[in-house]
């Protein structure tokens, strides 16, 4: 057995999973933790790969692509100032720019619906997801349309050989993963986190109780996306090829929403156990035979857990468990009599 | 900056329904005869807007009598759409069925027949996932978001079922490809769209009569107003669910094989594309309201076929969302929808 193959195959895996988990806790702070119900993952998604792509990508040689006039030459033009070091500050720009352009994308949309009814959100992001799709699939001049964008430059592609990348970046993913993690854990633990699930549990007990409810939703609404934003990113600098075909609604929402409910929705070591464990079950279940292997059982798949986990299993694997606010519990093991 | 309830103020508030349907009226009769516009593409996009509507029509009851959005309506019409293709190019063919070219149209007679038994099929299908999903969530009590969450799941689930059976690519019904009738001023139109039209006027008459003169029609309207009222007036409201489901699914399929008939093919994802349309058409119409979704689906289905004058083709989904965002900027009940 080739071990180097499969220890090859297996970092490609984690990386891909890690960076699923990250849409994942994205999905949590909206579905887990504030109860919005976004079936449009695909568009930050979208938004946020080609952001990073466009920030970095150097441009298009113009013999070769005549539509496409815009080839977010920002990185070439700035040449110099970003690199410390051997580290090129560019991939922070990129990501930090993906969240930034996903989290204004979220703010309008948050804006229009999040006083109406819930399942308005739903629909509207379903919208502005196919929207932006149609942008890059029509628009050549700015992402080359269905020919996609490729080239994506490497972040530190200098330091190993090409072969090991593969290694620096899983390095890479799992930082990133760790901090987003941390942020959202200490965010959700804040009253800030206490405040969102109020709202999701009783919007007006909570309204009643002096939150501003649309605040708060549209607050939850841009983070979530923000860190989809980031997800996206990853993803560019992953694949580093990026066509509008590659963000249909299969494998850029449908499977984030499995990977929270197989985890457990309202917590975030759920969402990560459920990237790797969804992620995991998708790509080996392609080595099943016969019909059990196609693609279009594995969708039927993706529908049936969602709906089983939904019926049999509401919490998922993890669920959600007791939060209890820490001078809360610092109260209670300081005096365990009361 | 002018905040979106000043901007909403822009609306006169005593304008009734009445008046933003004759404003609509005249503003598209200006364009019409106006050479801005072509005629064709409205004619054309009222054909569009009338399956938008059918599928709109069933969508809207069950959001207004479950109380939920109901994402797996796209999906409905894919597989109605579906098993007319197992019975037209399968089942019948066996049986000696066969057929296309009927009249002036590109389908045959069998499509008369298979066009039935697709809705039957629908309706059962919808009600048994009620009995089998939905139902069980509802009885646990949970919070609509998360039953339009399941019906998410169900989506998927079906066009999943879709694909097992018939494959990612494109299909068709067995047809014979006929002229276009030409009429004056430029406008085309392909034979099939009058049995778009017309079956869309049946339909829609027989569920006027439906929800008004039956007892169980009332009694849908009655659970749509209010279901605990209804409750305690001795309604079997699980039967109204039931009915409701079944008429649904029923229309969905309709639209479906009506879409598949008018596109000359078959996709799985051809319903799931539909969804924001359909949707669309439900807030244009004012949650809850049948006769609502249908002009919502006809003004979408005549503003997304204008839009292809100006725009790439493939916008129109877009234009759908769009109508869709200034309906909830300026008038989020809808066109017809009771005030809150």
């Amino acid at each position: 057995m080739d071990i180097i193959g499969n220890l090859d195959y297996n970092i490609a895996f984690v990386v891909v999973a890690a960076i699923y988990a990250v849409f994942a806790l994205g999905l949590n702070v909206h579905w887990g933790y504030a109860g919005l119900f976004n079936i449009g993952i695909a568009g930050f998604f979208a938004l946020g790969a080609y952001t990073s792509a466009l920030l970095t990508k150097a441009s298009a040689d113009p013999r070769l692509f005549e539509d496409f006039k815009f080839g977010g030459n920002l990185a070439a033009s700035f040449e110099g100032i970003p690199v410390v070091g051997s580290l090129d500050l560019w991939f922070v720009v990129a990501l930090l720019g993906a969240a930034a352009v996903c989290a204004v994308v979220a703010l309008g949309i948050g804006f229009l619906t999040l006083r109406l009814r819930g399942d308005y959100l739903a629909i509207a992001t379903l919208g502005i997801a196919e929207s932006i799709r149609l942008v890059f699939l029509n628009e050549k001049w700015l992402a080359n349309g269905s020919k996609g964008l490729y080239n994506i430059p490497r972040f530190l592609g200098d330091v190993v050989a090409p072969r090991n990348y593969d290694y620096l970046f899983l390095v890479v993913v799992l930082v990133v993963l760790a901090i987003l993690y941390l942020a959202v854990e200490r965010i959700t633990k804040s009253p800030w986190g206490r405040v969102l699930r109020a709202i999701r549990e009783d919007e007006t007990t909570a309204a009643a109780s002096g939150k501003n409810v649309f605040k708060f939703k549209l607050q939850a609404f841009i983070l979530g996306a923000a860190i989809m934003g980031i997800g996206g990113a990853l993803f560019a600098y992953n694949v580093r090829f990026l066509s509008p075909l590659t963000f249909d609604p299969l494998l850029a929402t449908f499977i984030i929403w499995a990977m929270l409910m197989v985890g457990g929705s309202g917590n975030n070591k759920g969402a990560i156990l459920g990237a790797f464990i969804v992620w995991g079950v998708w790509t080996r279940t392609q080595f099943l035979p016969r019909f059990l292997g196609e693609p279009e059982f594995r969708l039927f798949l993706i529908g049936f857990i969602i709906v089983a986990v939904m019926l049999l299993r509401p919490g998922g694997i993890l669920g959600e468990g007791r939060k209890v606010s820490r001078p809360a519990w610092q109260q209670k093991t300081a005096s365990p009599e009361t | 900056m002018a905040t979106l309830k000043q901007v909403a103020r822009w609306v006169p508030s005593h304008w009734g329904a009445g008046h933003l349907v004759l404003a609509g009226f005249l503003a598209l009769l200006v364009l019409a005869v106006s050479p801005v516009i072509k005629l064709d593409l409205v004619v054309n996009g009222l054909f569009l807007g009338a399956i938008i509507g059918l599928g709109a029509i069933g969508l809207s009851l069950v959001y207004g009598i479950l109380k939920f959005a109901h994402i797996g309506h796209g999906d409905f019409m894919t597989l109605g759409a579906y098993f007319a293709l197992f019975l037209l190019s399968d089942l019948f063919p066996r049986i000696g069925l066969t057929g296309a070219g009927l009249g002036p149209f590109t389908f045959g007679y069998p499509l008369l027949l298979a066009l039935p038994l697709a809705m039957l099929a629908m309706a059962v299908v919808a009600i048994a996932l009620d009995l089998g999903i939905y139902r069980r969530l509802r009885r646990r009590g949970v919070n609509p978001v998360v039953l339009a969450m399941a019906s998410l799941g169900v989506a998927i689930a079906l066009r999943g079922v879709v694909q097992i059976f018939w494959g990612g690519g494109t299909e068709q019904y067995p047809r014979v490809s006929k002229l276009f009738y030409r009429l004056p001023m430029d406008v085309r139109i392909p034979p099939d769209n009058l049995f778009v039209g017309g079956l869309t006027v049946v339909l829609v008459v027989a569920l006027y009569l439906f929800l008004t003169r039956s007892k169980m029609g009332k009694a849908m309207r009655a659970t749509s107003d209010n279901p605990d009222l209804a409750r305690v007036s001795g309604i079997n409201t699980e039967h109204i669910l039931w009915w409701t489901w079944a008429i649904g699914g029923a229309l969905a399929a309709t639209a479906g094989v009506l879409l598949a008939v008018s596109q000359a093919q078959l996709v799985p994802i051809m319903g799931w594309r539909l969804l924001i349309p359909l949707f669309a058409a439900v807030i244009l119409g004012g949650i809850g309201n049948p006769f609502g979704a249908l002009v919502g689906g006809l003004i979408i289905g005549v503003t997304s076929e204008i839009s292809t004058q100006w725009l790439n083709p493939s916008y129109k989904p877009a234009m759908a969302f769009l109508v869709m965002i200034i309906m909830l900027l300026f008038r989020p009940r809808g066109l017809f929808g009771a005030k809150d």
